[in-house]
């Protein structure tokens, strides 16, 4: 029963990392909360449904295409909403990022309606695999993997790759950055870009997971996602990955003792938690007033 | 190679360089020296771009700068030290000079600047996997010379070198500074330090609340009454 609800807990969490990616990384280098990013989420799920309903794509090709998209959505949204105020307050492009929220998701209402829709039955074979004394859904493995996949070439792009240092660089200090000879607005496109690639694939796995896909999706999925960039540190990349899996297992095993009817509080609830005792988060740097 | 012509920046309402003109031929080192506020960092942060003119030139070998990104004006030639270091303090010593070499495409040349960097620091060698803020004020300091050195600038800007260093290691800093220029690097040099920067300048500019109050050659500055006055600690 424990290894089983672990298991569940992995595969729930690994799409709230896949998310939280986004929101830290965006974060780290120009300190917005892009509180668009839930609905690059659901727009990723959007395409991906789209794809293997309609031209009947397998999973794959509906991931890949629907990160695709959501790179240039989420590139197109930072250059519209977040550059022009870019010099102004932060509290300008906070509001910024909520009018794009509502935007997308009226949007998403407007062409798919208000009801939930699901992915067709032959998109993805379920069988269930014997391990012990859990049970793993083919579903499972393929969420656990595609996340692992996924944050194994953020790493790798992120530590060993020249933009990956300048994002770094970046992030650490922009200023500097910038006299380094970092083009910092082609690292900011970037960073859009990556985080909203990986929502996009969060995006279609949970899809297939609840088998659900609506335009209010985002909401939710992006709250909960930011509560685990909190719990991980907001900026720090391990942070995210952290925060995500621990979120999803702290859910699960609340459903599981019989907190069914206060599953969405809980993330809510480690979020204040997390703001009173340790604000930083688990990974988070100390926040070191510049002079 | 730079002439600075009439340059005014302003910070909101506050004026922070009133009118400011200045050139430094190639192959020079120019101080400018001045109190602290005097406009300085200013002058090199709007010749680096991160900080917009609000009137005037900055002609750089026949390219005007203000209209020029920063990342542009490190590809055309200009490289900065800032003031405090700023070392990416958590990268790693190797990777903070990766990125000074970030415009540059040649990467067979910028292995061989890099050991050329650990040859003339070789501190900085020993520790080139430690990340930056595991160094020591002056190592951070080498660290940051290094770094833009990688750019391979024609004109350095190095702002404040000295500033929380000891004696000894101003002087080596300023060591270092000297066989920069030598190889055939142009400076600018801002120091608050007056008596060390007219020490190796040819020439120099002495600011006071965002102008230019006095110029001249560095000796001749160096042994005026009121430069020593106010800036030399007489």
């Amino acid at each position: 029963m424990f290894w089983q609800q672990l298991l569940n807990g992995v595969a729930l969490g690994s799409t709230y990392a896949l998310i939280a990616l986004g929101y830290t990384m965006v974060y780290g280098i120009i300190t917005l909360i892009n509180f668009a990013h839930g609905e690059i989420f659901m727009a990723g799920a959007f395409t991906g449904l789209c794809l293997v309903s309609y031209f009947k794509t397998n999973i794959f090709v509906a991931i890949l295409a629907a990160m695709v998209v959501c790179m240039i959505l989420g590139v197109v949204m930072e250059f519209i909403a977040y550059r022009p105020l870019r010099r102004s307050s932060r509290l300008s492009a906070l509001i910024s990022a909520i009018g794009v929220s509502i935007f997308l998701s009226s949007l998403a209402l407007m062409i798919f309606g208000a009801d939930a829709k699901g992915f067709p039955d032959t998109s993805f074979p379920v069988r269930l695999i014997r391990v012990g004394s859990a049970e793993i859904s083919t579903l499972q493995l393929l969420i656990i993997g595609i996340s692992a996949l996924l944050m194994l070439a953020l790493q790798f792009i992120v530590q060993k790759t020249k933009i990956g240092k300048a994002m770094r660089a970046t992030s650490e200090d922009y200023n500097t950055a910038a006299l380094m000879g970092i083009n910092v607005n082609r690292i900011i496109s970037f960073t859009f870009a990556i985080g909203s690639a990986l929502a996009a694939a969060g995006g279609v796995l949970v899809g297939v997971l609840f088998n659900a896909v609506s335009f209010n999706m985002g909401l939710m999925a992006g709250l909960k996602a930011f509560a685990a960039a909190v719990l991980g540190g907001i900026g720090s990349i391990p942070g995210a990955m952290l925060g995500g899996l621990l979120l999803g297992i702290s859910e699960v095993f609340g459903v599981a003792i019989g907190y069914s009817s206060y599953r969405d509080a809980i993330a809510f609830a480690i979020l204040v938690l997390v703001l009173l005792i340790r604000p930083t988060g688990l990974l988070g740097k100390k926040i070191v007033k510049k002079v | 190679m730079l002439e600075v012509e009439g340059l005014s920046v302003n910070y909101g309402a506050i004026r922070a360089l009133r009118q400011v003109t200045f050139s430094i031929a190639k192959g020079e080192i120019v101080a400018l020296i001045g109190a602290n506020g005097a406009g300085k960092s200013t002058i090199l942060n709007t010749i680096s771009g991160i900080v917009p003119a609000a009137a005037g030139k900055i002609n750089f070998l026949g390219k005007d700068l203000t209209k020029t990104p920063p990342h542009r004006i490190v590809e055309l030639g200009i490289c900065q030290v800032p003031e405090g270091r700023r070392v990416f303090a958590r990268m790693s010593v190797q990777e903070n000079l990766e990125m000074g070499a970030y415009t540059r495409t040649d990467s067979r040349e910028v292995s061989r600047d890099l050991d050329a960097i650990y040859q003339r620091f070789p501190r900085l060698g020993e520790r080139r996997k430690q990340p930056a803020r595991t160094l020591s004020g002056g190592e951070q300091q080498m660290l940051a010379m290094g770094r833009a050195l990688m750019a391979r600038p024609k004109l350095l800007l190095l702002d404040e070198p000295s500033m929380g260093l000891a004696p000894m290691l101003v002087e080596t800093i300023f060591g270092i500074i000297q066989e920069i220029s030598k190889e055939g690097t142009t400076i600018l040099l801002v120091e608050q330090n007056a008596n060390m920067a007219l020490g190796i300048a040819d020439r120099g500019y002495v600011l006071e609340t965002g102008e230019v109050v006095v110029q001249g050659p560095a000796a001749e500055l160096a042994a005026n009454p009121e430069v020593r006055k106010a800036y030399l600690g007489e």
